[in-house]
């Protein structure tokens, strides 16, 4: 304290006193000057956000209501999370071209890039599923098809059928097929439950079997041989049923027909 | 073959018109019998001898390709063949070879009545199905006069008796049936989950991970399939088990429940319901979780879940049967009692 007393009068002091009082004001700004101000100007995210908002607002809020909260016309996107507009938009579902028991796949309006602002600004709204990154949904371990399948046939046949080609739901509603949806879209499907889809959430549903159940999907749709040939939709008896009485007693008939028709008999008349 | 040899015949009644009849409507008889070549020209005949065995041969080195085939192509060999794509070799040789040989034996035996077989023209005359009136007055006399002399109409006692014998007879039929199999006596009454108790709760183990779950694992809208603890996929009976112990979990928003009792049936909106369809047992899990519908497969029965799986579209007659759950001391979801009824489709003794 003497020293500093001492000092006092020396001609440096009003210079590092009004350093001292700078650095403490600069201080006090960075901790309690709005945290999102300080943000705004620096993260690539919260430019993100920004950008998002601006799409969302031509794009999406007319059902979706202004800031995200839903209205009569479509449900809250508080809490839905990354996942669901990386879905649902990068799919083509959203916007929706009309309402209706199901809003259909469709051809996709927006870039990725957009895609991921909408997707950063409703995820601002409230925590909820994040997109997966590519090392979730892309297996290498060549058992997660077998697994998969069987995980498949317990979560998901029921709905898309054994071999993911989609069936009917009630009024009006369906599954739809899985045959070229991407290994993302497929995973975020099953984080989410997009329209009348269940969620899967991790906590009934590790994120490793959702990986599995991709790898299945993947695998059936892709890869996978037919030991019989034909596939006939793999839909089952309906189509193979079909098969078998159009081409099937109609090959009989024609020979039918041709045994009866090429003899002398039938030439003499 | 040369053309000398056919009848003469044969080019004259070509190309020329019909005389007008006097009588367009008389009966014009059977055309001129006409030969074929096979039957006039020995050579000819001899070439369709030849072809036909051919057939039969080309059908016997199938049946011998099948069996070959069958032998030697591992039966997860896939090649690709082309408009059909990947195949396995094995379905593609054996279905190939039986259809080969099946079809060589048919197109020989078509071939050879065609060429070789007498081809005689036979007419067949159509006569009417009755009898003539003198047959039918004859039988209906014979069955007055055996009634008059029975005495059927009299005799109460005889005739009345006849109806109680012949009636009673078919009796032994359903003694003989009954020998088919035991009925299911109480075994539908019960599932897997009928050993739980307040006391003594059996946990809910998830399907996926083999674990049991936590009322948070379940959220709003998620689906989850579920069996009780203790039943192992590698049990010899778990199919027999599982056919009536699966559950299907729901989340539903308590505001969504509009059945009371249901809604205290589960734990904060979870739901535990049967998996098994209430019209024939199929497995229904197609859950709407907007509509809170669950649909059937198989004969499209559709269960409001939001309220008590009432039915609401098909031919099921009951609702599902719901499955009392709640969570114990360490927060995992449990089971403390039985379905409140049998699950799956009627039976007669179902109460
Ligand atoms: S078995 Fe479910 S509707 Fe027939």
């Amino acid at each position: 304290m003497k020293k500093l007393s001492a000092r006092r009068r020396h001609p440096l002091a009003a210079l590092v006193v009004l350093l001292l009082a700078l650095a403490a004001t600069g201080g006090l700004y960075a901790a309690f000057a709005p945290a999102e101000k300080a943000q705004a100007d620096t993260s690539a995210q919260s430019l993100a956000i920004d950008e998002g908002k601006k799409l969302f607002a031509v794009g999406c809020s007319s059902c979706h209501g202004l800031n995200g909260q839903g209205s009569t016309d479509g449900p809250s996107l508080v809490g839905v999370g990354s996942a669901a507009v990386d879905f649902q938009v990068g799919t083509g579902r959203m916007p929706a071209q009309q309402p209706g028991a199901q809003v259909p796949r469709k051809k996709v309006i927006y870039n990725q890039a957009e895609i991921d602002q909408l997707a950063a600004y409703v995820a601002s709204l409230g925590p909820g599923p994040v997109t997966p990154t590519k090392e979730q949904y892309t297996s290498t371990n060549p058992d997660d098809v077998s697994k998969g399948g069987e995980l498949f046939r317990t979560n998901c046949a029921q709905c898309h059928n054994f071999a993911g080609q989609g069936g009917a739901l009630t009024k009006g509603k369906y599954a739809p097929s899985l045959e070229s949806v991407d290994a993302k879209h497929i995973y975020e499907a099953m984080q989410t439950g997009p329209q009348n889809m269940p969620s899967f959430p991790d906590t009934t549903m590790p994120e490793e079997q959702k990986k599995q159940i991709v790898a299945f999907v993947r695998h059936t749709a892709n890869d996978e041989p037919n030991p019989g040939g034909l596939t006939l939709g793999s839909l089952g008896p309906v189509t193979e049923g079909l098969f078998g009485w159009i081409f099937g007693l109609g090959a009989l008939i024609a020979v039918a027909i041709w045994v009866a028709a090429h003899t002398t008999k039938a030439k003499k008349s | 073959m040369p053309e000398e040899k056919l009848p003469e015949a044969h080019d004259a009644s070509q190309g020329h018109e019909v005389a007008p009849h006097s009588d367009p409507f008389a009966d014009p008889g059977l055309p001129a019998h006409e030969p074929r070549r096979t039957d006039i020209d020995e050579r000819a005949a001899k070439r369709a001898e030849r072809q036909v065995s051919l057939m039969f041969v080309v059908s016997m080195l199938a049946t011998i390709g099948f069996i070959a085939s069958y032998v030697i192509f591992p039966i997860d060999k896939i090649v690709f063949i082309f408009p059909i794509g990947h195949v396995s070799a094995l379905n593609f040789a054996l279905g190939l070879t039986l259809g080969v040989a099946l079809f060589c034996i048919g197109a020989g035996a078509v071939h050879w009545a065609r060429t070789l077989m007498s081809d005689h023209e036979l007419p067949a005359e159509r006569h009417p199905i009755e009898a003539d009136d003198e047959v039918r007055n004859d039988v209906i006399e014979q069955f007055k006069t055996g009634a008059a002399e029975s005495g059927f109409g009299r005799r109460k006692m005889i005739r009345n008796t006849l109806i109680g014998s012949m009636a009673l007879v078919p009796l032994s039929g359903v003694v003989l049936l009954r020998d088919l199999g035991p009925l299911p006596e109480k075994k539908l009454d019960h599932t897997g989950w009928q050993k739980a108790t307040p006391a003594n709760p059996i946990p809910l183990i998830n399907m996926n991970t083999n674990e049991p779950m936590k009322a948070e694992d379940i959220v709003i809208g998620s689906l989850t399939f579920a069996k009780p603890e203790g039943l192992e996929e590698s049990d010899e009976d778990f199919q027999q088990n599982i056919a009536k112990d699966a559950l299907m979990l729901v989340r539903i928003a308590p505001e969504d429940i509009k059945d009371k009792n249901s809604a205290e049936l589960g734990f904060g909106g979870i739901l535990a319901y049967s998996k098994i369809c209430t019209h024939v047992g199929c497995p229904i899990s197609l859950y709407e979780q907007q509509t809170h519908h669950a649909l059937c497969p198989c004969h499209q029965s559709t269960f409001d879940l939001a309220d008590g799986a009432r039915v609401i579209f098909g031919p099921a007659g009951h609702p599902l049967p719901q499955l009392k759950i709640t969570i114990d001391e360490k927060g995992f979801l449990v089971a403390t009692g039985d379905f409140d009824e049998p699950v799956g489709p009627s039976f007669w003794e179902r109460s």
